[in-house]
């Protein structure tokens, strides 16, 4: 076996992650609900975007559908919740039903080339959006699920913590996200991520060297439907509703966008990008309610001329001011 | 029984139609350009709203808008090769994808910026408003001129490729665009052609559908995600794979919605997933 790398980025990134961290977890205390819930929407996107990014940045992957993961973790939350089951539990099954989806849609999404799998995921995507929208009877069809409550975190006789107010959700959602993010870097660092960036650096080779790609891919697919499950059953209950829109393409987009404009080929490119999109959507929606064409545009100059994104750009710029910095004190 | 088989088979055929249309320009283009455009079913909206626009520009005649729609959409096809499109061939097929994603995402937006969210519809011309016999059934006259041109569309799109000097060229630069560079073929300007004639034919299918549904913001979604299911289940880049998988596809709507209501939706994805476990590469596809 190929031995890890012993890479964990240096100490200024460590520490500016720490820094992240420790101002995620105090925002409740000096900031109001406005900024909670913009910081709450942030970190489900950015786990969201990194789940999508696994396949995409990693292994070149680019995937349309991937709403379809968020909207069963979504769902699958919100019907539990509703049927008065607890909050982890609810959690973990929405989180796992979308795994179980992923496995399945990943088996066809991943026969054919890279381009049959971006089409594929797309149309899948859209079947789920169908299947949402006209299974009334559980989904509720064009209204979807309201009336979603938070619940509490109970060790029966021990303690019991409602999370009824966005304060006390927000940690838990906070703490979910995070271990989720950390998880998906460890993932990326790890020998199998190794294989997973070989795979878009030069997929012939890693043919070559034996290495079942099949196999990789469907396990990728079914870690990144995972993480898209939780982000989407963390959402259900910060809402308090779920819509069939949460299934639609345009959820899909999300990912992508987030991804392109924070920059594909880093890990923290999509937590950069989600912050980027959501301000910018922020601002945006006070103008006009075309959005869409705004990030449509925004993305198609990424495409054209910024493909790196933002971690992209400001990396080229640190190297290009070492290297000048370099020359002139050598 | 015999004469309501037939029956719903014609009416397969014109539901068929108009996607057909889609499908071949979106695997014609696969096929030599290798973009998979996902503003395809947007250009086949936008034909649809343009062909409306200008019929009701010229006092409502139906003709004028079945001319104009698709030769505007030959020239918005031209912007995009030309000014976007050509400046990525280079790059990972990932970034066309998502160029052409950009496209979708703005296209969508402009329609519903122009002509509002709300639905739209269009008269059928006076002189195809009537209904013609088949086996016996009364049906509208516009659904067999849908056919009539959806085959004519066909068969001059296989006299092109085959039989053609720009047929032959556009064969040559699909299958090794160095090589037909090298023997002198304009393989950007040919690229510009074809991308056209895609953009072309959508605005065509758009400009069918225009009297027979009503127009809508997101009948562009709708239309892409169908010819997708057609191109895998027909095969990639394959000009009769898409007639077959479209015709398929149509029958399945026509006859599902007579004896399968509620499955008449998976009926195509079931086809769809089982074409991907026995040949992935799709019935009429070529194995990559």
């Amino acid at each position: 076996m190929i031995p890890a790398p012993r890479n964990h980025g240096n100490s200024a990134q460590g520490l500016g992650a720490g820094l992240v961290v420790t101002g995620i977890f105090i925002v409740p205390l000096v900031l109001g609900p406005f900024w909670q819930y913009l910081i709450a929407n942030i970190l489900l996107l950015s786990l969201f975007s990194l789940s999508f990014n696994l396949l995409f940045g990693m292994t070149g992957y680019l995937s349309f559908g991937h709403a379809a993961f968020y909207a069963t973790g979504a769902y699958v939350t919100g019907m539990l919740l509703l049927a008065d089951f607890s909050l982890i539990v609810s959690v973990a099954l929405g989180t796992a039903a979308a795994g179980v989806l992923a496995v399945i849609l990943g088996f066809f999404c991943v026969r054919h080339t890279k381009v049959y799998f971006s089409l594929l995921t797309l149309a899948l995507g859209m079947m789920i959006h169908a299947i949402v929208w006209k299974w009334t009877s559980v989904t509720g069809g064009d209204d979807g699920l309201v009336g979603i409550m938070r619940g509490s975190i109970k060790i029966p006789g021990v303690f019991e913590i409602s999370l009824n107010s966005l304060s006390h959700y927000y940690y838990f959602l906070a703490a979910l996200c995070l271990l989720g993010i950390y998880i998906l870097y460890r993932i990326v660092k790890s020998p199998f991520g190794l294989v997973l960036n070989g795979l878009r650096e030069n997929y012939g080779r890693v043919e070559f060297a034996g290495i079942p790609i099949r196999q990789y891919l469907q396990v990728t697919f079914f870690i990144a439907g995972l993480f898209a499950g939780l982000a989407g059953s963390l959402m259900a209950p910060l809402e308090k509703t779920v819509a069939p829109s949460v299934a639609h393409w345009t959820k899909s987009a999300e990912p992508v966008m987030a991804s392109l404009i924070g920059g594909p080929f880093t890990f923290a490119g999509p937590i950069v990008g989600a912050l980027a999109f959501i301000g910018l959507k922020e601002l945006v929606v006070r103008f006009t309610d075309y959005w869409l064409m705004v990030f449509g545009i925004v993305l198609m100059v990424v495409v054209l001329g910024f493909r790196g994104g933002i971690v992209g750009f400001i990396n080229d710029h640190l190297r290009e001011r070492r290297r000048l910095a370099l020359r002139e004190h050598p | 029984m015999g004469e309501r088989l037939l029956y719903l088979a014609v009416v397969g055929l014109s539901e068929g139609m108009a996607l057909w249309l889609v499908a071949a320009g979106l695997s014609l283009t696969f096929g030599v350009l290798r973009v998979v455009n996902f503003a395809h079913g947007s250009l086949y909206m936008l034909g649809a709203y343009l062909a409306f626009h200008f019929i009701r520009l010229f006092g409502g005649n139906y003709w004028i808008g079945f001319a104009l729609g698709p030769i505007a959409l030959a020239v918005v096809g031209y912007v995009m090769e030309r000014f976007f499109f050509r400046r990525i061939y280079r790059l990972d097929d990932s970034f066309q994808l998502l160029l052409t994603f950009a496209f979708v995402l703005i296209f969508d937006d402009l329609v519903k910026f122009i002509w509002g969210p709300v639905h739209q519809s269009v008269p059928t011309p006076p002189i195809l408003s009537g209904a013609i016999m088949v086996v016996g059934r009364p049906f509208p006259a516009f659904g067999l001129f849908i056919i009539v041109v959806g085959t004519a569309a066909g068969f001059a799109l296989w006299y092109l490729i085959e039989r053609t000097g720009w047929g032959a060229l556009v064969q040559a630069t699909a299958t090794d665009r160095e090589m037909a560079s090298v023997v002198g073929v304009n393989v950007p300007r040919l690229y510009t052609g074809v991308f056209m004639f895609g953009a072309w034919l959508a605005g065509l299918g758009g400009v069918l559908a225009v009297p027979m549904r009503s127009l809508a913001p997101g009948m562009g979604e709708s239309i892409i995600i169908e010819a997708f299911v057609v191109v895998v289940i027909g095969g990639l880049g394959s000009l009769r794979g898409a007639f077959i998988g479209a015709v398929l596809l149509g029958m399945f709507h026509a006859f599902g919605v007579t004896y399968l209501p509620v499955f008449e939706l998976a009926l195509a994805y079931v086809t769809m997933a089982i074409v991907l476990i026995i040949r992935p590469w799709g019935m009429f596809g070529v194995r990559e």
